[in-house]
């Protein structure tokens, strides 16, 4: 049996599914000021009769991290960078303990120029005069050759337990989001850390012993051991698992769709090409810093059932704002919700306070009631759809590097919309309407996040880099660096990189069944150096598949009792 | 970070095709640049904007070359993709979608003249000519300027604009005596109707920056200047740098970005280049960081001595010499012109083109008709070493009423000149025959 704990800004939910089958579903408010009481005043109320002995993992999607990065409260981290020549960044959100080293390594991984390595005991000398907390340490094209960052590493190990190296984060060359990946994961490190403390301690007073599972931003789970490595990897995982959980509630079809959870106030948009997510080109951004973090890509628009609607010369304007709940349950102000209620789509607390605000907001833009509530509808249908449009622009016209994607790319149609929340009923006409698309709907969307953080499966990526010239191999997520023969090829290199993504999933407790691993790209070029022989230079990237662990079973009643 | 000026990169390496398996202009060649663009963030620069190209139409390329037997038999989808790729930087700028462009793609095409039997200097189709003649398209009156500081004499691209008075074609390049293609000597300065509006700077083996921003200073930016055009293109050739194999120059990836930041071009369009692991990467991210406005100092090579590469006092004095002599013959222009054309109603150009890469010899004679209306009809007579034989007839842009009724007129009797094809160009109706 699996227990899943969505945390979201407001509200924190938890589940208890077996098999892909919901046993038991709990929802509480979030006290911001204490989330681990707030996750344990939740699994209190979920396990109260519940055989706590039949648990089998913990899922968790946390938003430790995220708040600890958005309200500022992280460590004091010492940063060292060494950027040789290139661009001029600006480093001026790496806080006031930032160092510069002499030196370069080059594209290819070849030191170009040493360090100075007397600049280190000055540089461990103002650390601990500042008070830092741990390090990050970066180097460009670390990935290609991590030397370096190791070799500062050993400088500062005996001083600083929470040491992050860039290359560590990801294979991905971008050197200004590697360091300020890498600043973040120090950053929260020791945050997360504690929190994870918390976790294990309260966990064994309950005599609860599974395995802890992290829900990460690019849909998977990564187990508590990486995590306290990678804490980076936790952030922004809400939209995430609500991904996910749309994705349990309706059957997989392998087409291209759109997926939309409406909320109070934002909906997030989610898009599937043949009914994989699409992710973030490069990673996801948080607090203004680009980062190398995998992310399921989402866009959020500020409008939601609750959105606040006025008129503005004449015409109907929804959001972004939200001022409270709709009228027709209790707010003050003219909300999208009080619309659908007072059409008769939704139902609502007080509907005849839904009506009067209605009519009013219709004479004042001199409207019949009905026909207001409906322009309403359809402007926010509309609103969602244009966004949509734009997204699936920006998206397929993503930049490609080969003859064969320019000419014979497949282009992103969307065949169907699958939406979620409290509105989702009630609009799927008004959407149907405007986009011609087929628009369905889950029973007990409230369940989806939960269910979502439940079904996530472990996943990882890694990349790898082949040098037959210089016979060097590279996994840089694995911190593999080995050498290579001459005669290394593309079909060994995907063989390797298969083999280690499978390691690496197996490490995550993921059996041979779920492993599902892909190789994402493959690429081997000539390298042609004067007259003598060729030698190849070949990237390879593989994953473990995102997706579910088991199918959700929606259609069997809740709490019944079968045994795994 | 945030770009001075908006900048469309249309980066497109071509990862899936090569020339063939070794050959310098293979799949490997900007992955280098790439990693290094990458890994510097350049995507994440607010401004910077990565296009696809657009895939130009056997059409796009009538409009500029005689291509013998036919457009689709001699041009591949790679070559259509990277004039296409100078298309949508043109589209870009000119749609004001983007300040500058800056299309790195591959093959090259300035070797690529307006007979084209196959690849010349591993050339098919002049890239930036299809690309600037379809922008014309939308834009007739444009004067343009062409800088070509590939280390190589932009032959294709003297060519095609030989007699076209707006189109302002400048070449600085290794002296033809000591490389590819040979040709680019000062004195080759246009057809009687752009007399002295085709300037070529040969310049000595070993120039280094100083030498390249001398001319840059003294030649191109006061002729600049003084021809006032609505649009600079930067034939952006990286073979003058240091490291180049195919090369004896002396130029850094600093000598190229300050070269683009003073050029100032509104599209940069990459040529030649094949030092790719160690001078596209920098000489590239140079480029970019020029045109996008931004602090390019510490752009660098790892293994750069500004004194190793120091040009010496004898090439200072030839750069200086040279310049002042370009610069002569500009100033000079109108005057050159009635020297040289006085009393007479046509010009015949013989020439000799070798395709280095195709291997084939071609033996051409150009007959540019004088008009005092416009640039005047002009004709192609051209066969090669393989038996092919054609006519190419070339009615310009601005052509008079005239010269138009003329162009026709020499279409229809070429007929009985037993070529195996004959052309027309009619640039002024863009209508193009071919049988």
């Amino acid at each position: 049996m699996i227990l899943a704990i969505d945390m979201g800004g407001t509200h924190i939910d938890s589940v208890l599914v077996r098999q892909g089958e919901l046993v038991k579903f709990v929802k509480h408010e979030v006290q911001r000021n204490d989330l681990f009481g707030s996750i344990w005043h939740c699994l209190q109320d979920l396990l109260q009769d519940q055989d706590k002995n039949e648990i089998s993992r913990i899922h968790l999607s946390t938003t430790v991290c995220t708040n600890a990065i958005v309200e500022g409260k992280v460590s004091k981290v010492g940063v060292i960078l060494q950027s040789g020549p290139g661009i001029n960044w600006d480093f001026g959100n790496l806080g006031d303990n930032l160092h510069f080293l002499s030196g370069s390594t080059d594209h290819r991984g070849v030191v170009a120029e040493d360090f100075d390595p007397d600049d280190l005991e000055a540089i461990k000398k103002s650390f601990q005069q500042n008070a830092v907390e741990s390090l990050a340490i970066i180097s460009k094209f670390s990935p290609r050759n991590p030397e370096t960052e190791k070799e500062i590493m050993s400088f500062f190990a005996d001083a600083y337990s929470e040491i992050t190296l860039g290359h560590s984060l990801s294979g991905k060359l971008n050197y200004p989001r590697r360091m300020q990946t890498a600043y973040l994961n120090a950053a929260v490190a020791n945050t997360f850390r504690t929190f994870a403390r918390n976790m294990l301690t309260a966990l064994k007073q309950e005599n609860i012993t599974a395995p802890i599972y992290i829900l990460k931003a690019d849909g998977g789970t990564v187990d508590l051991g990486s995590a306290l490595k990678r804490p980076v990897e936790t952030i922004l995982s809400g939209p995430a698992a609500s991904y996910t959980g749309i994705s349990a509630l309706f059957p997989a079809e392998n087409e291209d769709a759109v997926l939309l959870d409406i909320g109070g106030t934002t909906t997030d948009i989610f898009i599937l090409a043949d009914g994989i997510p699409l992710f973030e080109p490069v990673g996801i951004e948080i607090d203004h810093r680009k980062t190398l973090v995998r992310a399921v890509y989402s866009v959020s628009i500020g409008l939601g059932g609750d959105s606040y609607i006025r008129a503005d010369e004449g015409e109907i304007r929804i959001g972004p704002e939200r001022r409270g709940p709709a009228v027709a349950y209790g707010g003050e102000v003219l909300t999208p919700t009080d619309a659908l209620v007072y059409l008769g789509l939704m139902s609502g607390k007080y509907p005849q306070k839904a009506e009067m605000a209605i009519a009013s907001f219709a004479s004042e833009l001199n409207m019949d009631t009905e026909a207001c509530a409906a322009q309403i509808v359809t402007q926010f249908s509309e609103s969602i759809l244009r966004k949509i449009d734009d997204i699936l622009e920006r998206v397929n016209k993503n930049p490609v590097y080969t003859i064969k994607e320019l000419l014979h790319g497949q282009q992103i149609t969307p065949r169907s919309i699958k939406v979620i929340g409290g509105p989702a009923q009630a609009l799927a006409g008004a959407l149907y309407e405007a986009s011609g698309l087929e628009v369905t709907f889950p029973k007990n969307y409230e369940i989806a996040n939960a269910v979502g953080a439940a079904l996530a499966k472990p996943t990882t990526e890694i990349s790898l880099y082949a040098n037959t010239e210089r016979r060097i191999l590279s996994i840089p997520e694995l911190d593999i660096y080995e050498s290579i023969d001459r005669s290394f090829n593309q079909a060994e290199a995907e063989n390797i990189a298969l083999r280690a993504v499978e390691r690496a999933g197996a490490a995550m407790g993921l059996s041979a069944d779920q492993l599902d691993s892909e190789i994402t790209e493959s690429s081997s070029f000539n390298m042609v150096r004067g007259f003598m022989g060729r030698e190849r230079n070949i990237r390879v990237r593989a994953q473990i598949r995102p997706g579910l662990l088991y199918d959700f079973q929606p259609t069997r009643e809740r709490g019944k009792d079968e045994s795994e | 970070m945030k770009a001075n000026n908006s900048l469309g990169l249309i980066f497109f390496p071509a990862f899936d095709w090569a020339i063939s398996p070794a050959h310098p202009e293979r799949e490997e060649r900007l992955l280098y640049t790439q990693d290094q663009l990458f890994e510097e963030g350049v995507e994440d620069i607010e401004g910077i904007n990565f296009f696809n190209p657009s895939v130009a139409r056997p059409a796009d390329v009538q409009r500029v070359h005689f291509a013998y037997p036919d457009v689709d038999s001699i041009v591949s989808e790679s070559h259509y993709i990277a004039a296409g790729g100078v298309m949508r930087a043109l589209d870009a700028v000119m749609s004001k979608e983007t300040d500058k462009a800056f299309a790195m793609v591959r093959p090259p095409g300035h070797h690529a003249q307006r007979v084209t039997y196959g690849d010349r200097g591993f050339c098919i189709i002049n890239i930036e000519a299809v690309g600037l003649e379809y922008i014309r398209q939308k834009h007739p009156d444009l004067r343009v300027a062409i800088i070509d500081t590939d280390c190589h004499h932009g032959d294709g691209t003297q060519d095609i604009y030989w007699n076209d008075p707006d189109t302002l074609f400048i070449s600085f390049h290794q002296d033809g005596r000591t490389l590819y293609p040979g040709t680019g000597d000062m004195s080759e300065l246009g057809g009687p109707g752009a007399y002295g509006y085709n300037l070529n700077i040969p310049l000595p083996p070993n120039t280094g920056d100083e030498g390249f921003l001398h001319v840059l200073d003294n030649v191109v930016l006061p002729v600049l200047d003084d021809y006032k055009p609505d649009l600079i293109i930067n034939s952006a050739g990286q073979d003058n740098h240091y490291t180049d194999p195919l090369t004896n120059m002396n130029f850094s990836a600093q000598g190229y970005a300050l070269l683009n930041e003073k050029l100032n071009p509104d599209v940069a369009v990459l040529e030649g280049g094949y030092s790719i692991e160690g001078a596209l990467p920098y000489v590239n991210l140079g480029i970019v960081l020029a045109m996008a406005g931004l602090d390019y100092s510490a752009v660098r090579e790892p293994d750069y001595h500004e004194a190793k590469w120091r040009q010496s006092q004898r090439v200072t004095r030839q750069v200086e010499e040279i310049s002042r002599q370009v610069l002569k013959n500009w100033e000079n222009r109108k005057k050159l012109a009635e020297e040289e054309f006085r009393g007479l109603r046509k010009v015949t150009l013989p020439r000799q083109v070798y395709y280095d890469t195709a291997g084939i010899m071609e033996t051409q004679r150009q007959e540019f008709t004088i008009c005092g209306d416009c640039p005047g009809v002009n004709v192609i007579h051209s066969v090669n070493d393989r038996g092919a034989s054609l006519i190419g007839v070339q009615i310009p842009r601005q052509a008079c009423p005239s010269c138009q009724r003329e162009g026709y007129r020499l279409f229809e009797e070429a007929a009985k000149a037993g070529v195996k094809r004959r052309f027309l160009q009619d640039r002024s109706n863009d209508q193009y025959f071919a049988s």
